[in-house]
């Protein structure tokens, strides 16, 4: 005779299957983990502009850029994909900051800008070095092309 | 009402409402911004605004989960609130600390707020929905320690019912997993790795839980099934968010520097995400044709079985729709996960919310089971207003996406992003106009608590 399902049963496979899988995603994640390092750039970190990039970093974070524009695709959907600006740049961390330096303050009339934030010279270089940096991650060759 | 203490609810409700009026707000000056792109600029740059929308979403979600949990775990535990004046004192400072939060968002540049809140000191700020300052973070454990405390003890000492556990582990998880918050390495991967631990674990792991317990909760009061059908169904449900949802957090790890090998585990896992939706779906339906009587509260019932077809529409159907790798590349990061985004959070979290707001809030100003015929007329058609409204931004955001995806990713000719932009603004605009009528539904609702208050109470029969 077949068992009828109660509601005990439901109950063991609810925490039965959580703690399989919450595991489960540990185990991937801890991999994960031991992979990152030939695929995270971290190079760049240790080397000797990892301290401008950590500031770039936090520039980054302290002037809110995410809010407009997606990095590696997450963000915000107004304004162009970063995580591969130096490329479509020309691999070039100058072009970078000109065009953060030449942002009109009262922006341009009747189309989105992006503000001038008067950033120091040393600013825009840790700016641009952090999307550098970015850049050199391995993203499974992401995006599609060089548009972002 | 059985107990007083479940009154500690109210401002929870009503200062949730408020701030989901701000993000509307927003969300329309945003949306102008697409279009006209000087709209308010420099004053409200898009960023700011989008943080205030995005940010009074979370907060005004939280309030509500919190008003609910105060207003439905000591009627599930059959005994008062552990401590009422605890409750309400957290209120105020949540509030405060929202205030407090927003007024720095647009009054201060994003930089200043950052430098007086002395974000160099522990720099969370600055990533995509947690860019509250450090100290609003601390704030928000604090509150959700209280808040986690209260309730515990209330349930510790009264009947333990399935639905309040379900809740506890449910809220218990969301304020464990929101540490994640204060863990931003200078590796961006690592970053991005466990930012999603907050942001995915949340919304497809432990926020299912409390959305099933307090539907569950509303499902028992207003149709009078059985509990133990009620609560059999609920632990499936919560088992297959889990067991699809936590390794389907790997839908996130596709192009972020993580191994290739989470395509794989990503797309299965996630792929089946939408079966618990749709149980819900059959869940609800099934739980109101069962009914034992007629709840006289029409408009509660007919936000209960609304969150359940559209949560599985939101998350379920738009989720799959670009949760698959090989899709995924052309998406990832553009218009359709804005759509998916959209009626994801109003499926799933904005209406169960509103359905115990509907349920509840009639009780707790003093009816015995339900608002006058008027009002809920009123609140019903805000009800269609507001979801049909919803519906549309989503197919108008899709059909942008679906744009967008093919002009600047596929094709021989990909063009820039700015230039792809301007072609779908036609799309935009449409989405503008569904978000006025969304507004306008919105107002309605909030006019049904005004009107009609002193005929009489609406009655099954009717
Ligand atoms: C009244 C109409 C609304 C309009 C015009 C609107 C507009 C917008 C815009 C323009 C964005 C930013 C997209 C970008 O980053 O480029 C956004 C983001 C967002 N909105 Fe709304 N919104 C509205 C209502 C809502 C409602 C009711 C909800 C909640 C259910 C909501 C939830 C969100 C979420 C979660 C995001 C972040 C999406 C993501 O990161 O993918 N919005 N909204
Ligand atoms: C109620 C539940 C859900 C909510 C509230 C929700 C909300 C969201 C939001 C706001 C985002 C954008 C995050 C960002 O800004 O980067 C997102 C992304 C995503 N969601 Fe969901 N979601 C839910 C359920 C699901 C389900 C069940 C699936 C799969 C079946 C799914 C698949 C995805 C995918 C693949 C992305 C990434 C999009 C991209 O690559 O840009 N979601 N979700
Ligand atoms: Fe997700």
């Amino acid at each position: 005779m077949a068992q009828p399902f109660t509601k005990i049963m439901a109950r063991n496979i609810f925490y039965g299957g959580t703690a399989f899988f919450f595991l489960l995603f540990l185990a991937l994640t801890f991999d994960t983990m031991g992979q990152l390092p030939q695929r995270d750039n971290r190079a760049a970190l240790s080397g000797e502009l990892g301290p401008v990039i950590a500031q770039g970093k936090l520039i980054w974070e302290e002037n809110n850029c995410i809010g407009c524009h997606t990095l590696l695709g997450e963000g915000a959907y107004f304004a162009p994909e970063l995580g591969n600006v130096y490329t479509r740049y020309g691999n070039s961390t100058d072009a970078i900051k000109g065009f953060i330096a030449s942002r009109p303050a009262e922006g341009i009339p009747g189309r989105r800008s992006m503000p001038q934030f008067n950033f120091s010279d040393e600013e825009l270089t840790a700016i641009a070095e952090f999307l550098k940096y970015v850049s050199e991650i391995n993203t499974a060759n992401w995006p599609p092309n060089i548009q972002g | 009402m059985q107990y007083q203490s479940q009154a500690v609810a109210k401002p929870y409700f009503i200062a949730a409402i408020a701030l989901f009026v701000a993000q509307v707000l927003f969300g329309l000056i945003m949306g102008l911004q697409y279009v006209v792109g000087d709209f308010l600029f420099p004053e409200i740059p898009f960023n700011v605004a989008r943080m205030v929308h995005t940010n009074a979403l979370i907060v005004w979600l939280l309030m509500a989960f919190m008003g609910a949990s105060y207003y439905l775990v000591p009627e599930e535990a059959e005994t008062e609130l552990y401590s009422p004046a605890l409750a309400t004192l957290m209120f105020w400072v949540f509030l405060v600390a929202a205030a407090l939060t927003v007024a720095g968002y647009l009054l201060l540049s994003y930089s200043t707020l950052a430098e007086i809140t002395m974000n160099k000191l522990l720099p969370t700020m600055g990533r995509e929905f947690l860019e509250q300052p450090t100290i609003t973070k601390i704030g928000i454990v604090i509150v959700a320690l209280a808040f986690l405390f209260n309730v515990g003890m209330t349930i510790l000492r009264g009947r333990k019912t399935v639905i309040n556990l379900v809740l506890l582990l449910g809220l218990t998880g969301l304020a464990v997993f929101f540490l994640f918050a204060f863990y931003n390495p200078v590796n961006l991967v690592l970053d991005k790795y466990f930012w999603w631990w907050v942001v995915h674990l949340w919304v497809e792991g432990v926020w299912e839980l409390i959305l099933g317990a307090i539907l569950a909760f509303v499902l028992v009061k207003t149709t009078g099934v059985d509990r133990e059908v009620i609560e059999k169904w609920l632990y499936v449900i919560i088992a297959m968010t889990l067991i699809t949802g936590i390794v389907g957090t790997g839908h996130h790890y596709y192009w972020i520097g993580t191994p290739e090998y989470w395509q794989w585990w990503g797309s299965i896992f996630s792929a089946m995400e939408p079966i618990p939706f749709f149980m819900m779906t059959v869940f609800a339906f099934n739980v109101v044709n069962k009914r034992r009587r007629d709840h006289p509260n029409k408009p509660a019932m007919l936000w209960a079985l609304g969150t359940a077809v559209m949560a599985f529409l939101g998350a379920g159907v738009w989720g799959f729709l670009h949760t698959l790798s090989p899709v995924n590349y052309y998406t990832h990061g553009s218009q359709i996960t804005a759509a998916h985004g959209h009626m994801a959070f109003y499926g799933a979290y904005v209406m169960i919310n509103i359905t115990i707001i509907s349920y509840a809030m009639p009780l707790l100003r003093g009816r015995n089971a339900a608002n006058s015929a008027k009002s809920q007329i009123w609140e019903m058609w805000s009800f269609w207003l507001m979801t049909i409204s919803m519906v549309f931004i989503t197919l108008f955001l899709t059909g942008a996406g679906i744009l967008q995806a093919y002009l600047q990713r596929m094709g021989e000719n990909p063009q820039p992003f700015m230039v792809v932009q301007e072609h779908i603004s036609l799309f935009y605009w449409l989405r503008e106009i569904a978000g006025v009528i969304f507004l306008i539904g919105l107002v309605v609702y909030i006019a049904s608590f005004f009107v009609g208050q002193n005929d009489p109470e609406a009655t099954t029969a009717n």
